[in-house]
């Protein structure tokens, strides 16, 4: 296929999301040749969803927090099943990445003396989130997005890369994309590619997630020969709106909560004091004058349990609606209406009040929110070097919701987005060196792009379904089966049927032609999904104990003397998704050290 | 279908450096130009400005005309029309100016004085919104094609050139406009203070307070003035270095910027029935009713 | 399909039926691209609490799946989802169907500012080219902590405008360039403008692009009709606090003879070039406009 356009860079970033544009920013600096390609217009990836904050212990609301008491509580938030040098990593630098972004002109909220402001989030001992109301991810994404273009990185929009190529060792060497405006193929050669393709979320029926997360960079990477680990810890966040249908799941911020909403259930009780479990029973009150208490003097009581770590939250929720107290629409009550004034609400939460306003008729400032949880992040993803984020191929890096080990079991909120950012920079930064550090060109394999590209092409002349249908059987698949509470039996069964669907989702029949085609676009995204679905699904049937994101019904205790010591890899061997298992990397004794001090 | 011609050689109205590289031209989806899709009533908007705005104007061609019975001392009433405010020609002598007048003058000294508001509230950002809207048709509504599209080769007007060039580039005079309005604002003040000044004392009559809704109006108006709302404050980089100028900016001059055209046509209003209502006093029409 | 440029044809093709379905809407949808095209009437069930895009999802994964759209979140935040319903330019995700009359057809077109592609999807390649041509955030130097300080009364200005989506219904909107397609040469348009505006006033830029705004960004193109801020899904008051004091700043730089006179008197420094700022710009770096450096797409 001669007549293909190519393209011949040194570090090709797959994904424009906060991590991919600071991995850009990052490697463009070096003198690499970057290029950035993306499956949306430049500046709609979905960190523009996140709300409430990043997480940095700069200590400007409390001059008590430091990287460690951050690193300590995103390790006891990850269920210690963290990459305890990915979390040292980004407690440590966290900081500086944030006032990074000042610098390139993004505008948090002000302490008094002109600081950033920070705010409270579950999970994190000390108010730590910096933030801009509830848009804070919208203003990461424009600051990065502003600093490339300024930079002049060039970005490919409405570009889905099908297919990574690779060199006669093993190493990654390119990728096949796809136009989506005109349906044609295009291929990059790179010395080096970085994933920062984000999340998962569509694989799932109620999900905060767009249409883009499908997982394409966990597919690339598996189908590259690359480890996926902990790809059974999904994080269900809390509180996604249940009501109307057509807005289900889409995300409530937790900024609610940490501005003083409580949660209650049909009979209007706080349900959350009696989900208080023993690991975090010494930080949190118990009573309701206790923690209300809180949110004006956190030094001297201890917080509400509506701010303990998301898997907790979710899990007392989905308890509750189960016991039939919950709302008319299937979820429980937020209710902030009834504790702040409505000019307090509509000045901290702007886009939740515009938010219930438009989608659902509710105004949150006279009535209460009706929330469940809805899929929100994966725990897992690409087996990366904590310092390098290198992956296990050579030339292949991760960074941001595509790279596993930062989080552990469960993510804390406000640590997405300074994990982007930090490990966006360390991707971009030693995926430069090493393209920068390989000489000659860059020679693709032609035979591997015609074979993208016919397979690509085959979906027009399938004789099958229409995609559209056979996502919807695995999105339900995956919600009714591998949801918030697992159980073997139902996993297994989720196993086989994902057998069934990737048959029906080879045969897809595609309509019209290439030109802007949502429906191949979706038949080749499926794959994704598929992809991680079996790694999911798989992963889960394994880990036979509940931590964290993963909660298992005939498992319900977690086990800290096996399950607690490794990571579950996934990868492919011949065609077939294989996992077993790794030990977790051992934590120095001074890291160690802080979690016996017991504050 | 919606097919545009390459123009990259098209003068830059801005006289700029060199025009930004973009794509020129292209096909539309949509219907044709001429086919408004919207549902709603857009065009009552433009046309109750256009009666609004050709209301005043008439009006105040009429008063302007009338050149008499703007003053109602004769009838133990210090009431001076806005529109014939300051009192030139004649001496209001029961009132407080202390110039007798320029007798000499011969046409209608209204004509010298709206010539200041007029050019303030031609200038001012609301009416030239307004005007664009109903007078220019550029556009007349949202989403409706400006009477003057070039889009399918066939508007009224060859180019577009917004404010770029003569005479609108004149409305980038609208700041010094507004320094004389500030002193007709103030004028108006006192000629609604005097109106309390009755033959016999104080006193309180209709007049008196129509004249003081009046002049609260105009300085509602003024003082929403976007110019002025930059020169208070507005062209600051930073707030924190001028609390004061920021506090006035915030708590004042921004909130009645708000509603600035609200106030544009409360105050439009108020001085047609002040006029009206002196005229009638002062014609003998009608008498004002003394309150006390 | 494509191909015929008959305006408004309608061809009714009922999609799949829903238990829970009410009653039906019909959704006149304009199919088409670069060659033509023309309304297609889609009868749907309406179901409660559905915005515009759910239904046009549902004719997707029923009866039309080459029917292209763009869209990401959904929930009002990303701003992919802009087209003209019943003539109004809105977003699809944040139009709840309940709000529009449904006893006719409900008609969703593509922007009409920018070229179509395909369907409702258009080439806004315009925003991304003028969005190299802004001179870019220049900072000063940090605060010996290594900090920036910065008070809240000085951000809150540039936090407005940065609530920006960027969903172009503003740039779509704008009569300047709606109208008049050789004006895109010239002019920013509101979304950018605001951009400007956002620099100008953020409390720790140093460049003065005063100039540069008049005679490179064409503001003086605008007439503040407010349509920008008619249809802003953010509330954003794009003419009263960003435009407008932008035209005020250039009246300082450019016509007040009082200004002028004060900085000669005061010795004041006179406001930058233009051509000074624009080699801040990333499209007018290194001499020649690079096309579209950040917008890249030339197949």
């Amino acid at each position: 296929m001669a007549e293909l356009e190519r393209h011949d860079v040194d570090v090709l970033i797959i994904g424009a999301g906060g991590s991919g544009l600071r991995a850009a920013i990052e490697a463009s600096a070096t003198g690499a040749r970057t290029a950035v390609v993306c499956k949306s217009l430049l500046g709609k990836a979905h960190t523009v969803m996140a709300e409430g904050g990043v997480a940095a212990a700069l200590g400007n609301v409390w001059s008590e927090d430091n990287w460690k008491v951050h690193f300590r509580d995103t390790m006891r938030g990850g269920k210690l099943l963290n990459n305890w040098r990915m979390a040292q990593l980004h407690a440590q630098e966290a900081p500086d990445r944030v006032l990074e972004l000042e610098e390139w002109g993004a505008l948090f909220d002000r302490t008094p003396d002109g600081l950033i402001l920070q705010r409270d989030f579950g999970g994190h001992r000390y108010a730590r989130l910096a933030h801009v109301g509830d848009r804070t991810g919208l203003e990461l994404l424009r600051t990065v997005q502003q600093r490339s273009v300024s930079l002049g990185v060039e970005v490919f929009m409405e570009c889905k890369i099908v297919r990574l190529l690779h060199g006669p060792s093993g190493e990654v060497n390119g990728a096949v994309g796809l136009w989506r405006e005109s349906g044609r193929f295009v291929v990059f050669s790179a010395k080096a590619v970085v994933l920062a393709s984000g999340g998962v979320g569509k694989t799932w029926k109620f999900t905060s997630n767009s249409w883009e997360s499908t997982g394409d960079g966990h597919a690339l990477a598996l189908w590259a020969g690359a480890d996926l680990i902990d790809m059974e810890f999904v994080q269900f966040h809390p509180t996604g709106m249940v009501w109307p249908p057509s807005a289900r799941g889409i995300l409530v911020t937790e900024g609610v909560r940490g501005d003083g909403g409580v949660l209650r259930n049909s009979e209007g009780r706080r349900f959350m004091f009696d989900y208080i479990p023993d690991f975090y029973a010494k930080e949190t009150a118990d009573s309701e004058a206790e923690a209300d208490q809180w949110y004006e003097n956190k030094r001297d009581f201890r917080r509400p349990p509506e701010l303990l770590p998301r898997d907790e939250v979710a899990r007392s929720i989905n308890s509750e609606v189960k016991a039939g107290r919950g709302s008319p629409h299937g979820g429980v009550f937020l209710d902030i209406a009834s504790r702040r004034s409505a000019e307090d609400i509509k000045r901290r939460l702007p886009s939740m009040y515009h938010q219930f306003k438009e989608l659902a008729d509710v105004d949150i400032t006279a009535e209460p929110m009706e929330v469940g949880p809805t899929c929100h992040y994966i725990m897992g993803g690409v087996r990366v070097d904590g310092d390098t984020a290198a992956s296990t191929v050579a030339g292949l890096y991760a960074c941001g919701e595509v790279a596993g080990g930062m989080h552990g079991a469960n993510r804390l909120g406000g640590n997405s987005l300074s994990d982007l950012l930090v490990f966006g920079r360390r991707a971009g930064r030693y995926a430069a060196e090493h393209a920068l550090g390989i000489t000659g060109a860059t020679v693709v394999d032609e035979a591997q792009v015609d074979a993208v590209c016919n397979e690509a092409l085959g979906y027009f002349d399938g004789s099958g379904e229409n995609p559209y249908a056979v996502h919807q059987d695995l999105q339900e698949t995956m919600q009714a089966l591998v949801g918030i509470i697992r159980t073997e039996s139902e996993l297994v069964e989720a196993k086989e049927r994902l057998g069934d669907f990737s048959e029906r989702a080879g045969t897809v029949s595609v309509e019209g032609h290439r030109q802007f085609n949502p429906g191949w676009h979706l038949a080749l995204d499926l794959q994704s999904m598929l992809a991680v679905a079996n790694c999911t699904t798989r992963s889960a049937i394994e880990r036979k104990e509940s931590r964290g994101g993963h909660t298992r019904d005939d498992y319900r205790e977690s086990d800290p003397d096996h399950f607690g010591k490794i990571n579950m890899v996934s990868r492919l061997r011949d065609g077939v998704v294989e996992v077993s298992e790794s030990p977790l990397p051992t934590m120095p004794a001074e890291l160690q050290a802080l979690f016996e001090e017991g504050h | 279908m919606t097919v545009v011609q390459e123009t990259p050689g098209a003068p830059n109205p801005n006289g700029g450096i060199a025009p930004i590289p973009v794509r020129i031209g292209g096909v539309r989806g949509g219907p044709p130009l001429r086919k408004i899709l919207r549902r709603d009533t857009w065009w009552l908007q433009p046309a109750l400005t256009a009666l609004g705005l050709l209301g005043f104007i008439a009006y105040s061609i009429w008063a302007a005309l009338r050149n008499g019975d703007f003053y109602a001392g004769a009838y133990g009433r210090d009431y001076l029309s806005p529109l014939y405010s300051p009192c030139l020609t004649h001496s209001c002598t029961t009132a407080g100016y202390v110039w007798g007048g320029w007798s000499w003058w011969r046409i209608s000294p209204a004509w010298l004085i709206l010539a200041f508001p007029g050019a303030f509230r031609t200038t001012c950002y609301y009416y030239r919104k307004a005007y664009y809207r109903s007078f220019w048709l550029s556009p007349p509504a949202c989403a409706v094609p400006d009477a003057g599209s070039t889009a399918e080769g066939q508007g009224l007007r060859k180019r577009y050139s917004g404010e770029t060039r003569f005479p609108l580039i004149l409305q980038n005079i609208h700041r010094y406009t507004w320094y004389f309005a500030v002193i007709f604002a103030g004028i108006l003040t006192w000629d609604a203070i005097a109106a309390f000044r009755f033959a016999n004392g104080i006193g309180l009559g209709v007049g008196t307070i129509i004249l003081v809704i009046n002049a609260v109006f105009i300085w509602a108006y003024t003082l929403g003035c976007h110019a002025c709302r930059h020169l208070c404050g507005g062209g600051l980089k930073h707030f924190s270095k001028h609390k004061g100028r920021y506090w006035l900016w915030k708590n004042v001059l921004t909130h009645l910027n708000e509603h600035h055209q609200l106030f544009a046509w409360c105050s439009l209003f108020s001085i047609i029935v002040s006029d009206l209502y002196i005229y009638l006093v002062a014609s003998g029409t009608i008498t004002d009713p003394r309150i006390f | 399909m494509a191909s015929t440029t008959e305006q408004a044809a309608s061809t009714t093709r009922p999609a799949a039926p829903s238990s829970t379905a009410r009653r039906a809407v019909t959704l006149r949808l304009w199919r088409g691209d670069a060659d033509g095209g023309r309304f297609v009437d889609y009868e749907v069930p309406a179901l409660e609490g559905e915005v515009v895009l759910d239904v046009v999802h549902r004719i997707q994964a029923t009866s039309a799946p080459d029917l292209a759209v763009r869209w990401n979140c959904k929930a009002g935040k990303c701003g992919s989802c802009s087209a003209e319903i019943n003539g109004k330019p809105r977003l699809m995700c944040m139009t709840r169907m309940s709000t529009l009359p449904q006893d006719e057809p409900i008609t969703v077109s593509p922007m009409r500012t920018f070229p179509v592609i395909r369907d409702l999807v258009t080439d806004v390649s315009y925003n991304f080219t003028v969005a190299a041509a802004i001179p870019a955030f220049s900072p000063g130097p940090r605060e010996a902590d290594g900090t920036y300080r910065m008070a809240q009364v000085d951000v809150d200005r540039s936090q407005e405008f940065r609530k920006c989506i960027e969903c172009f219904l503003c740039q779509n909107v704008c009569h300047v360039i709606r109208d008049h397609e050789d004006n895109k040469a010239h002019y920013a348009g509101p979304r950018f403008l605001i951009r400007l505006a956002e620099l100008e006033m953020h409390p720790l830029d140093n460049l003065d692009r005063r100039r540069y705004i008049s005679e490179q960004m064409g503001v003086g193109l605008c007439n503040i009709t407010k349509c920008c801020t008619e249809v802003c899904p953010e509330g954003i008051h794009i003419t009263d606090n960003g435009i407008i004091p932008l035209k005020e700043r250039v009246v300082d730089a450019r016509y007040d003879p009082v200004a002028w006179l004060g900085r000669k008197l005061l010795g004041r420094k006179a406001p930058q070039s233009a051509a000074e700022v624009a080699a801040v710009a990333p499209l007018w770096r290194n001499g020649a406009a690079k096309h579209g450096s950040a917008a890249s797409k030339d197949a």
